[in-house]
């Protein structure tokens, strides 16, 4: 693990001071100083403070194993070209755009110092900020595998989810052929980088839906406090560390030897179930204490589990009630089934009913679907007490392909390219 | 009912005229003397081909057998001073303050059309700025299209304004949407004088303190909404009338610069996308894609014409316009049966998905169609 520090990062701040053509100075600049960290093996605690960067390149992509950042912007493209060629360009210009931003840089040739007849590349609103530990990951959906002819390359652990009872998805909250998953420290950074690669992709793709997270609900850095969910819950207590290389390779990753030659481009990327789950927080906050612990399974202040004092402490899961959720979601009740979870506490406001439209943004990595949320979210659904105070209303699976290699290299050349 | 934008184009234009001169042309006019224009019904001729720059006099003879129009124009079309309905054998005095350039003098026998021209240089002033002439021509072809657009929306107002003032409310509401098109397809140009948009197509949430809801919506809502026609919406409806006529009379004289052509033809697609996509324009009507369809067509022609510029500064650009142009029009064709006519789905008839199919085309030409005027100014 390499040290992150922003003394040599180009910040968007250093960016002003060269101006509009000093850009080229900027990627230099840039190109000098990403021995940042490692992508997926960063854990350095100091660089969510100094807003520093987080390294694009890697084997595996930012923004899964890397400590979850605060905020998040999470959306879903149809894709509306059927032109291959142009979807590929698209996605090489994806590529060069996320690799500026997430470095702190700008966008094209910039937000301001060009023709003043053409509106800037860049929408300008992250100028000043610090990288904020931005990481942009893409995600393919099942229904890209229709098109461009790439039926073949669908990969066996790609599957659409079943419905679980108790779900009540909004179409228009669901599916989608391809996600940018940004998440960043400063939540005008994350909101940056999907307006402008959304604004990249007119005429390719459209924005079939967003969502705006808050509140990291999991923590992939053990030493650090465990975050809360919007119920007032420690949630992610046992997740997949960042450092936990076995458990990555074995959960999280796609491996050489997985299922079949379809999926041979995806070893090094891993599958992503994202779940809208929206709570019921007026009914839940009447819930008597107790009954909110029995739900969990663990104690609301410490969030140590029934019968333990310490949040660390292995649970006992005979001593939870039958239908709690820990015990329920716990791999050893589950044949040791383990997944990454990333997820976000959402608010949209509120509905119509003047309730909070609010609960979890749910986002899971996993090596295969088909071993990972399936089966969990199968008994979760069936059992779990947390139902009476949840609904899943949103859904989606994507294929999360390996990191881009290196500055030659694009989202998806493992996919896309014909010589692949 | 948006900010003027044409209009800020428009100062540049005139910077760039001021500068405008040929130092070594000679006048063959002394300054003060004026300027014989004999009109006929197929000449015009001059007595002189140059002047000093400053008043300028045009001393006008119509010989011919019909009213004619003469006109000193810039040389992309815009009219300096005109002197409208002069009638056969009369005589009139046009005076112009004018700057050191290229224009030409213009007599249209009938007052329809290109009309007959005759070069006049006016001289002074410090060197001459170069001008490209295809882009001048480009703004000159789409000055006449503004106005062939105007021109023939008239008749079609008259129809709309006869079935209100006749009480004829079936008629008043098919002629209503045929009446609106010419205008949704030049609307930039309508909408850079400023105080004409206001009167005749302010949507009621558009008023501002005080102001007085006339023009075609407020026809509109009582059309579909109130469904009655009393003395009130006859008098709007002649109102409409007297300020399209305004509309028509002032189109020569718009500022048009390609780069505002460019602009226009983007900030059509705004409208599209702010107004007709939510359906939020011809709410009582739903005739949305009848305007819509306007819009794009009055943006392609803009398009069309600087295409030849723009091509040659950014070629993937212009294919990039081509296809998601055509990728539109193919959709909208989708919601009418034949594709001469300009009978669209009732908008309200149109689903949630099929708004989201509209919106994400719109988004896809407006995207690149907002890059048309740099491409335009780039050498």
């Amino acid at each position: 693990m390499t040290e992150t520090h922003t003394s040599g990062s180009p910040s968007r701040r250093t960016l002003i001071g060269w101006g509009g053509a000093g850009l080229a100075l900027g990627a230099a600049v840039a190109s000098g100083a990403v021995a940042m960290t490692e992508a997926g093996n960063d854990v350095d605690p100091a660089a969510a403070e100094t807003g520093g960067a987080v390294e694009f390149h890697g084997a595996h992509q930012a923004g899964i194993a890397t400590p979850v950042q605060d905020r998040l912007h999470f959306a879903a493209f149809d894709v509306k070209t059927d032109d291959r060629a142009a979807f590929v360009q698209l996605l090489k210009d994806w590529t060069a755009a996320a690799r500026r931003m997430t470095a702190g840089q700008a966008v094209g040739e910039g937000a301001y110092g060009g023709l003043a007849e053409a509106p800037p590349d860049d929408t300008g609103e992250a100028l000043g900020l610090k990288p904020s530990r931005l990481t942009l990951t893409i995600g393919f959906g099942l229904s890209l595998f229709e098109k461009f002819g790439l039926a073949d390359k669908r990969p066996e652990a790609l599957v659409d989810l079943p419905r679980f009872p108790g779900d009540n998805l909004d179409r228009t909250r669901t599916g989608g052929d391809l996600c940018i998953q940004a998440c960043a420290d400063d939540p005008q950074v994350a909101v940056h980088a999907i307006r402008n690669l959304a604004r990249i992709g007119f005429g390719e793709v459209a924005i079939r839906w967003s969502q705006l997270g808050f509140g990291k609900t999991s923590s992939t850095t053990p030493d650090a406090q465990t975050p809360r969910n919007l119920m007032g819950f420690k949630d992610g207590t046992r997740n997949i560390a960042g450092t936990e290389t076995d458990r990555l390779d074995k959960f999280v990753w796609v491996g050489d030897g997985d299922a079949g030659a379809n999926s041979a481009w995806m070893t090094g990327g891993s599958y992503l179930v994202a779940r809208r789950i929206r709570m019921n927080i007026e009914t839940w906050d009447r819930t008597s204490l107790q009954e909110q612990e029995d739900v969990f399974g663990r104690d609301k202040g410490e969030g140590a589990p029934v019968g333990k004092a310490k949040e660390h402490d292995e649970p006992f899961l005979k001593a939870m009630k039958p239908d709690a959720h820990v015990r329920l979601a716990h791999p050893d009740s589950n044949n040791g089934i383990t997944i990454l979870r990333r997820g976000y506490s959402f608010t949209d406001g509120t509905d119509g009913l003047g309730r909070l439209d609010a609960g979890l943004f749910f986002l899971a990595y996993q090596r295969d679907v088909r071993k990972g949320f399936i089966p969990l979210q199968r008994q979760l659904s069936a059992k779990d007490a947390l139902n009476e105070y949840i609904q899943h209303v949103g859904s989606a699976v994507f294929a999360v392909p390996p990191g881009v290699r290196d500055k030659d290299d694009w989202w998806g050349r493992t996919l896309m390219s014909e010589e692949a | 009912m948006r900010a003027v934008r044409l209009t800020v184009t428009a100062a540049a234009t005139v910077a760039a005229l001021t500068a405008l001169s040929a130092c070594t042309a000679k006048s063959d006019a002394k300054d003060g003397d004026a300027i014989q224009v004999t009109a006929a019904d197929s000449t015009c001729e001059t007595s002189a081909k140059s002047v000093p720059a400053g008043q300028v006099t045009l001393k006008i003879e119509n010989k011919g057998s019909k009213a004619t129009e003469v006109e000193i124009l810039f040389p992309d079309d815009r009219i300096v001073s005109e002197k409208e309905n002069i009638g056969p054998g009369t005589k009139y005095t046009l005076t112009a303050e004018v700057k050191a350039g290229s224009y030409e003098i213009a007599c249209v026998p009938g007052m329809k059309g290109h009309g007959v021209r005759q070069k006049l240089t006016v001289t002074g002033g410090s060197a001459a700025a170069k001008r490209d002439p295809q882009l001048d021509k480009a703004v000159a072809d789409y000055r006449e299209y503004a106005q062939e657009q105007a021109d023939a929306t008239l008749p079609l107002v008259e129809t709309f304004v006869k079935a209100i003032k006749d009480g004829d409310l079936e008629a008043a509401k098919k002629a209503y949407a045929p009446s609106r098109l010419g205008w949704e397809r030049t609307e930039p140009v309508a909408e850079s004088f400023g105080d004409i948009d206001p009167k005749v197509d302010v949507r009621e949430d558009g008023l501002e303190d005080g102001q007085k809801w006339t023009g075609w919506h407020r026809l509109e809502k009582s059309l579909w909404q109130e469904k009655k026609i009393g003395a009130e919406e006859k008098t709007l409806a002649d109102q409409l009338l007297t300020d399209l006529k305004d509309w028509q009379g002032r189109v020569g004289k718009a500022e048009i610069t390609p780069t505002s052509m460019a602009n226009g033809a983007k900030e059509l697609l705004d409208e599209v996308a702010t107004g007709k996509v939510t359906g939020e324009e011809d709410r009582y009507s739903h005739t949305d894609l009848v305007d819509f369809k306007g819009n794009v067509e009055g943006a392609q022609k803009a398009y069309e014409l600087l295409k030849p510029v723009a091509s040659k500064n950014d070629s993937a650009l212009t294919t990039e316009l081509d296809k998601q142009f055509g990728a539109l029009d193919t959709l909208l064709d989708k919601y009418r049966s034949d594709k001469n006519s300009y009978e669209f789905v009732s908008y309200d008839k149109v689903t949630e998905d099929q708004r989201k199919e509209l919106s994400d085309a719109v988004n896809a030409l407006a995207e690149p169609l907002s890059k048309l005027a740099a491409a335009v100014v780039t050498k």
